[in-house]
């Protein structure tokens, strides 16, 4: 499904996955024949309702799951097979906060290295607690931290071994706006210094703030993997709203070849256009209606997100 | 990469270090209630009455309470050092870890057995302070207590991973091992036993470990030895054969 992009071509692809199933005993498909390549140095966004089998594939990739069919490879080691080698390479942050409560932030961060086979490095452990400001907090239990601080901490527990690969399950799920800001900044920090980072969400607008490439996830099946400008672009939407000076009864004919509606009382003069070539064709109807002599006082022109293109997927999907 | 002894070394030590947190519960709690029993049974009541199995009767318990004490203590710390991360969810962490059977044993388990020696350590330590006994085999001593030691806590950690809950956890130290301890020959020599009871009593499989140990202590013992340290050994290896099985499979680790 993966289709191969001009752009992004002869980058190596660090995880590789193929027909990838999972049925559960009680007969529940989470995944159904996942396809998905993702390459050094990306940020790819995994978007999905909930239960759309998100977590699932992270966990397949990450060791919790076993695969019903299917193979992953990760750095070019079989998961199956090879899974020491692969997964010392992968960190993940969870989506549930689940830690020793009792352990304080520096020693909780510090056995996450050593489970992970590196030797202790204290000043790294420094640099990653200041950079999620955890430095003061270092000695204090995790039971005593406040629920995104809690949430930095599982980020630190997870960088702790400096993965080349990082799964963020629903990394800002639930977490405040400065969190949030701080999680995005951080993330663009880490994709800056090579590491590749693979998010799921339910929040489009992260999607769109921060990916690469986005993959589509619903009820186990990947609908689509693409360039997110690309994606925005072929499925986007441009809506142009013009308030006319004076109403119309009908559309004049030299503007008939435009994708137009008239609303409230012949007032309003509605553009709905769709594709790359929208954005022009509304400079050109400008135009046109000049020339037709339809003159309007207000122009309102809005390009459809993210959001808008994933709703109309999940849509058509059902 | 192939044994990560670096992570196994992290479980080890992060399990010793939650041991020392709750240094009352984990170490103290199982001296003291020790204590309480060389004072009563050995001190107390032990010097009216006879001889048992050749040894002075305040001696003769040492073993077996150092049992009691060991057995459930190191089944219920190991079966604790799993269950717990399997409880708040930390156990994603050890899933996704480059560590595997190996390491996860030698972690918890080997932990488990740890705290299991200091303990025994103290216990023999506070026994001298009321009763007088010798150990005539020290060595073989030691052998069999870490044994019985990595054994339970293999058997603890199958608990860890079967138990669903607090209950679970707690069912098989309070309800089988504890009554198989009193009743395998701690507080009497299944010689003083009548019939059928004697028969009976050498199903009980502590009655073996029991003697083992007694005889590694006074070279007495109800039972040949070399059954109690055959038994030993197969209920070794079988823990071990179930834990492979269950990393092999997954079973209730991994979904």
């Amino acid at each position: 499904m993966a289709s191969p992009d001009a752009t992004l071509h002869g980058v190596e692809s660090i995880l590789d996955i193929k027909g990838l199933t999972k049925i559960y005993p009680d007969g529940l498909k989470a995944l159904d024949d996942v396809d998905l390549e993702v390459r050094r140095g990306e940020i790819f966004a995994l978007l999905g309702p909930n239960g759309a089998g998100k977590t699932t594939l992270i966990g397949a990739v990450c060791g919790m799951v076993r695969p019903t069919n299917g193979t992953i490879h990760a750095f070019g080691h079989d998961t199956a097979r090879d899974w020491r080698s692969a997964r010392a390479k992968i960190g993940l942050v969870p989506q549930e906060l689940g830690f020793d409560i009792f352990e304080t932030v520096q020693r909780s961060v510090a056995f996450s290295r050593g489970l992970f086979g590196c030797p202790p490095d204290p000043a790294r452990l420094e640099e990653i607690l200041r950079s999620l400001s955890l430095w003061d907090k270092r000695d204090s239990q995790i039971r005593h931290l406040s629920g995104g601080m809690k949430r930095r901490v599982l980020i630190a527990k997870a960088l702790a071994h400096d993965p080349e690969l990082l799964f963020l399950d629903e990394p800002t799920a639930g977490v405040d706006v400065e969190l949030r800001r701080d999680m995005w900044r951080l993330i663009e920090e880490l994709r800056d210094g090579g590491t590749t980072i693979i998010l799921t969400t339910h929040y489009i607008d992260e999607a769109e703030e921060m990916a690469d490439r986005v993959g589509v996830i619903q009820d186990g099946r990947l609908l689509l993997v693409e360039e997110k400008h690309a994606l925005i672009a072929r499925m986007g939407r441009v809506e142009a709203l013009f308030r006319l000076a004076s109403p119309l009864a009908a559309i004049p004919p030299e503007l008939a070849t435009y994708p137009l509606s008239l609303t409230e009382g012949g007032t309003r003069l509605c553009y709905r256009g769709s594709g790359r070539e929208a954005d022009g064709e509304v400079a050109a109807l400008v135009q046109a209606m000049v020339g037709a002599g339809v003159l309007f006082t207000s122009l309102d022109i809005h390009e459809s997100s993210l959001e808008d293109v994933f709703v109309d997927l999940m849509e058509s999907a059902r | 990469m192939n044994f990560n002894a670096r992570g196994a070394w992290a479980i080890y030590k992060s399990e010793l270090s939650r041991a020392w947190r709750a240094f009352f519960q984990t170490i103290l709690s199982p001296v003291l209630t020790t204590s309480l029993y060389f004072i009563v049974f050995g001190a107390a009541i032990g010097g009216r009455i006879e001889q048992a199995g050749g040894v002075p009767y305040g001696a003769f318990i040492i073993p077996g309470l150092l049992l009691l004490t060991l057995l459930t203590e190191t089944t219920t710390n190991a079966s604790f050092g799993i269950f717990m991360p399997r409880f708040t969810g930390s156990i994603y962490e050890l899933l996704s870890a480059p560590v595997g059977v190996a390491e996860t044993l030698i972690g918890f388990v080997g932990a488990a057995a740890t705290k299991s020696l200091i303990i025994s350590t103290i216990i023999l330590a506070t026994a001298t302070l009321f009763v007088d006994y010798t150990i005539i085999h020290p060595l073989w001593a030691i052998c069999f207590i870490v044994m019985t030691a990595a054994a339970f806590a293999l058997f603890g950690f199958i608990i860890g991973v079967w138990a669903e809950g607090f209950e679970r956890l707690q069912i098989i130290p309070l309800v089988v091992l504890t009554p198989l301890t009193f009743l395998g020959g701690t507080f009497y020599s299944i010689e003083m036993l009548a019939e059928p009871w004697r028969t009976v009593a050498l199903f009980n499989p502590v009655v073996y470990l029991v003697n083992g140990l007694r005889w590694t202590f006074y070279g007495t013992s109800d039972v040949d030895i070399a059954v109690s340290a055959g038994l030993t050994g197969l209920f070794l290896a079988l823990c071990t054969g179930i834990i492979a099985w269950i990393f092999r499979t997954g079973w209730k680790l991994r979904s």
